[in-house]
Order: C-alpha cells, then structure tokens, then sequence
C-alpha cells in the first residue's frame, strides 16, 4: 500500500508538469486547430535556454524565467508567421509534416549549438525532500509541480478574464463569427502560438531542472498525445486532468509492470489506454463529436 | 517532342505510356536500369538497392496516405513486422525465400487490418494519434519480446537463395530488387485505374460523398490498410534480407515520418512522386555526408555535425516543399515535362 501511495502520489506531481505541456499544445489547437507535433522541441528549447541564461550568463533564476517567456513567446510567434501561416486551410496531414519538420529543425539546432551531451541544471529550489505521511517526494518535483500549477492558473484567468483570453476563446469558438465582431484573428493565432511556445518551454524548464536537459528531452513531449485524448483536444481543464491522469497511469504502470519487461512500460502505457480509449469512443474520452455536412 | 498525336480509341486513351514518346524514353530508361549493376561501383549498387527497397515502401505508404487519404504514422512499424516476419519464417520455419517473401507481405498486412480496424471510425488528427501509439506499442513488442524477436540484438539470418542463387552480394540482389521494385510500381499504378483504387481517391476526397455514392468505407478502408501493409512487408522483408540482420533500431518512429517526408516531397498521391521522393530521401544524407567528408580538412569536427544537420536540412525540406510546392517533385517534373513537350515551339 505504501508504495501505491508512493507511486500515486510522485506520478501525481509529474502529471501536473506533463498538464502545463499538453497546455501548449491545447492552447494552440484551440485557436488554431493545428496538432503541434514539435510541442517537445519547444519545451526542449526553453529549458536549453534557461540552461544557458543561469549557466552560461550566471544570471538569477528570477531574471532568467522572464527572458525564457520572452524568448519563446518571439520563438512562437515567429514559427506562426513565417511558416503556420501559410498552411491555413491545407489538409490536415500537411499540417501535421510541416510541424514534423518543424520539430526536426529545432532538434537539429537545438544540437549543433548544445551538442548532444546531457547537462543537468544547478539547484533552483530547495533540496530537502519533502515528506507527506509516509510519503517522500523529490523536492524538484514538489516545487516544479506548485510552480507548473501556478503557471496553469495564470492561463486559466488570462483565457477567463483577461480581454485577451476572452478574445481567444470567441475565434476558437467561431472564427467567422470573432472576425466580424471585430477580433483580429490572424494576431489571435500569432499569439496562441506565443502562449502554446511559452506554456511549453516553461514546462521543459521544470522537467529539464527534474531530470536534466539534452537534445532528445523533447521526446516528452509524445506523452501529449495520450493527454489530449483522455482529456480532451481543446479543453485545457481537460488537459490539467488527462496530464495528471497520465502521470499517475504510467508511474503505476512503470512502478509495478516494469520488473516483469526488463523497462519501458512506463512510456508505452499511456498509449495502450489511449488505442483503449480510441477503440470505445473516436472522439476521446472528454472530446465533443465533430458534425460533418456536406 | 511529341507532335501527331491524336487517340482514336479509348484503350489508346487509357493507356499508362500513352504516346510514342513515352514508350521510347521508358525503353530507354529500363535500357540504363539493366545496363547500371555492371557499371556502377559497390557503393552505388548498394544504394540502388536500398532506393529500390525504400521506393517500395514509400509506394506503399502512398496508396494509404497519398491516396486513401488516410495519415498513418506507423509505416515503419509495418515494415519491421515484415523484417521480422521474414527473418523468423527463414530462420526458425527453414522456409525458402520465395515463400518467406509473400508470407512477410501477408503477414505484414494481416497486422494492418489489426491496427486499422479500430481505425476504421477514426479520422484525421485522432487516426493520426492511433497510429503513432500503433508504432510506439509495435517497437516495444521488436524490443521486449525476447524470445521471438531477439530483443535489442536482433536475429540473423543467411543471404537469401533463389532458383538455387545465393544473392550474397548487391550486384546479385539488385536482380532481385529491380524486378520487385517494377512489379510493385505497376502493380500500383494499375491499381488506380480500377475500382478499388478509385474508391481510395473518392474516400480520400470526401468520405461521406463517398460512402453516399456507394462506397464501403470500413471495407476499402481495409484493403487500404492491407495493402499499403502489403508492401510495408515486402519492403521489410527484402531490407532484412539485404542487411541480413534485423534489430529494433531499424524502424523507429523517425523512420515513419521519414517516410511520410519522402511521399510529401515526392508527391502526395502520385506513384511517380513515390519514387522521386525515395531517391530524394536516400541521396540528399548520402550527400550531406560526402559534403561533410569534403569539409573535415578545414573543419577536422565537421563530421559531428552530421546528425544534426540532417536532422535540420531533413527538416527544412519538409517545411519548404510543404510551403512552396505542396505537389511535390512529381509537380515539378510534370512541368518540366510540359515544357518540352512542344519544344522547340513555344505553343
């Protein structure tokens, strides 16, 4: 029981990391309807700048979060621009390859300027373990988890209140409809981008002070998918949920299934729920049934 | 050139090398392709084989995705289902090759109708999501399951024998892939030109008007699946046999959005544009890499940046071709074509 709890409770602390990447990724399907398979690179080069700022500049952590929202925010808007833009009303698998191919350039720079060597992060927080009960947990973990969820909660009252937001949720709702009433649509989409782009880098920082930060940390960013569709494609309540629903389902399934595979079950069971899911109801498990007229 | 050139029939009409013309520069290229292995030096015979073997599985994944319209992104899944098809029937069964080849294919296929079944309701984005977890769940099986697939070392296997041949070398496998390869292409090109390949192209272009004018979605869906798995596994099955090992490293997920890079370069839904894309994709690292070799005397680290640069030009091209010539090569090539086809005239 004890270890259940052990599992439950650190796979509850890791999901709501992974709920501040889906964030990205939903926050840019939303508005814009495109799947963003390079979600992954951007939180893996947010987390390599981050590297760079504390490391390599010796600036402060608080100096350095600033810097990474706006270095991924431009990072985002210009990937919308020079590039999303022009994709408006293709078919989807273009779509898809375009942020494929996105993601495979900002791998390979990602490479060329870090190498492809693993770095690990000075301390940003505390490092007493944080002890629950009988429950310990990593103290990068606990704060990384608080610090995730505040993040979540600043998007969530920006997209509730904020003219901004309120803004974002019409052209998502209908862009025909938030065109004529006056929003400026093609800016909204420029700035989904720049918030998806921050939302995702700021969660790589977290997982890259975590476990670290090398080329390939973007791979996390797969895991999205099984989040999105327990949680829902465009739901960012949805994606705080499924991120956290993952967390624990792949800590339960690594914790106990793993020994009996020789590794790997952790990564891989997210995606067997998710074939589950998609077998029983098409549209996810929280995803509203798309009407189709000719 | 090609002038006089008027149908009176509608075989002539239909006809795949419709004019004079094309069947003299088709006799010409099949000339050069018989002509190549006695040429061409070890090098160039062991890409020829490896294009040979990619364009089958590039031709593959076009008919599904290209034409069928439906986004898979675990085409390499299937082709390593056929690697270790072929590899287990040859090593364990001491069946011949000629029976393993076909086997590998069906075999291949049978796990296509699996994975596509319950894709059958899915659509775009969330058939997308389907088959990558198809692919991250088929690449755990090549790894875990030990006693079958040999987990990470793989299994071995001999060079294949035909007709009492043993193909140990490239120049006598690309007797062997240059055949299939055109057996393949034909096959496919043919295809489109009867019921079942037009069904595809009407699913591909609205499902639902589709399935209004008649078409069975979940049956053509199906033989979509199994046959572009069909030839995943005849891919699968000739590259193990070339390398003559198979190991998990071969098909990962890179290796799938390769392969939908190579058909959107080449030329989504267009045979032709299959083969473009599957030379593009085996020459332009071959030629970063030489690029790269040229390099290190100025920059002795040159050669640590060939991973990454790939990765980025590999990149580059996708975006770019996506942005600037969504048709692909095979577009280019059409007008290319066209403008010499009335040459020298202007009209």
């Amino acid at each position: 029981m004890d270890i259940f709890l052990q599992l439950v409770a650190s796979g509850f602390l890791v999901g709501g990391i992974y709920a501040l990447i889906a964030l990205g990724f939903v926050l840019i399907y939303k508005a814009t309807n495109i799947i963003n398979f390079a979600t992954g690179e951007f939180m893996m080069i947010g987390a390599y700048i981050f590297y760079s700022l504390t490391v390599y500049l010796n600036l402060s952590p608080l100096l350095s979060f600033p810097l990474v929202v706006a270095g991924a925010a431009l990072l985002g808007a210009i990937v919308e621009r020079l590039i999303l833009r022009h994709m408006l009303g293709r078919p989807n698998i273009s779509i898809v390859m375009v942020t494929i191919g996105l993601s495979s350039i900002l791998l390979g720079v990602a490479e060329m300027i870090w190498g492809s060597s693993f770095r690990s992060f000075p301390p940003l927080f505390p490092r007493k373990p944080i002890i629950i009960g009988e429950i310990v947990l990593r103290s990068n973990l606990f704060y990384g988890f608080i610090l995730a969820m505040a993040v979540v909660a600043i998007f969530l009252i920006i997209f509730k209140y904020a003219r901004v937001g309120v803004a974002m949720r019409a052209t998502a709702n209908d862009q025909t409809a938030a065109f004529s009433m006056g929003i400026n649509v093609k800016s909204i989409f420029t700035l989904s981008w720049a918030f998806g782009a921050i939302a995702a880098s700021l969660g790589g920082i977290i997982i890259g002070n975590v476990g670290g930060v090398q080329p390939t940390l973007g791979h996390i960013g797969l895991k999205i998918f099984p989040i999105v569709i327990l949680g829902g494609l465009d739901s960012i309540l949805g994606a705080v949920l499924g991120g956290l629903l993952v967390g624990i389902l792949e800590n339960l399934a690594g914790g106990y299934l793993d020994p009996y595979f020789h590794g790997g079950v952790k990564d891989l069971a997210p995606f067997v729920v998710l074939i589950i899911i998609l077998m029983i109801k098409p549209y996810g498990l929280f995803g509203t049934r798309e009407l189709e007229r000719l | 050139m090609r002038i006089g050139d008027f149908k009176a029939t509608y075989a002539t009409d239909q006809a795949i090398f419709d004019s004079p013309t094309s069947k003299f520069w088709m006799g010409v290229f099949f000339v050069l392709l018989a002509i190549f292995p006695f040429v061409a030096g070890d090098y160039l015979l062991f890409m020829a084989n490896l294009t040979g073997i990619t364009i089958i599985g590039a031709v593959g994944l076009n008919i599904l995705t290209g034409f069928a319209g439906q986004i898979s992104l675990g085409h390499a899944a299937f082709i390593g289902v056929g690697g270790y098809a072929a590899a287990i029937l040859a090593t364990r069964f001491n069946l011949p090759f000629m029976v393993c080849l076909p086997l590998s294919g069906l075999i291949a296929a049978g796990f296509g109708i699996i994975v596509g079944g319950p894709s059958l309701r899915l659509k775009g984005l969330y058939l997308c999501i389907a088959t990558l977890s198809a692919q991250l769940i088929l690449e755990f099986v090549f790894v875990h399951w030990e006693s079958v697939t040999g987990g990470i070392r793989g299994i071995n296997l001999a060079p294949p024998e035909i007709f009492g041949i043993i193909l140990d070398n490239d120049f006598k496998f690309y007797f062997l892939t240059l055949p299939l390869v055109i057996l393949c292409v034909t096959a496919a090109r043919n295809l489109f030109r009867t019921r079942v390949g037009r069904a595809f192209i009407a699913i591909r272009d609205r499902d639902i008007s589709a399935e209004l004018m008649g078409i069975s979605l979940v049956r053509y869906k199906t033989y979509a699946f199994a046959l572009s798995s069909f030839m995943a596994g005849i891919s699968g099955c000739l590259w193990v046999n070339f390398l003559k090992t198979v190991t998990p490293e071969h098909f990962p997920l890179l290796e799938s959005v390769r392969y939908l890079a190579m058909i959107i370069v080449g030329g989504l839904g267009s045979i032709l544009g299959s083969i473009f894309g599957a030379l593009f994709m085996v020459i332009v690292p071959e030629a970063i890499k030489s690029v790269l070799g040229l390099l290190v005397d100025i920059f002795p680290t040159a050669m640590s940046f060939l991973f990454p640069l790939q990765q980025v030009i590999f990149g580059l091209l996708i975006v770019t071709f996506l942005v600037f010539e969504p048709h692909g090569l095979a577009e280019i090539w059409r007008r290319i074509k066209n403008y010499f086809r009335l040459w020298p005239f202007e009209h």
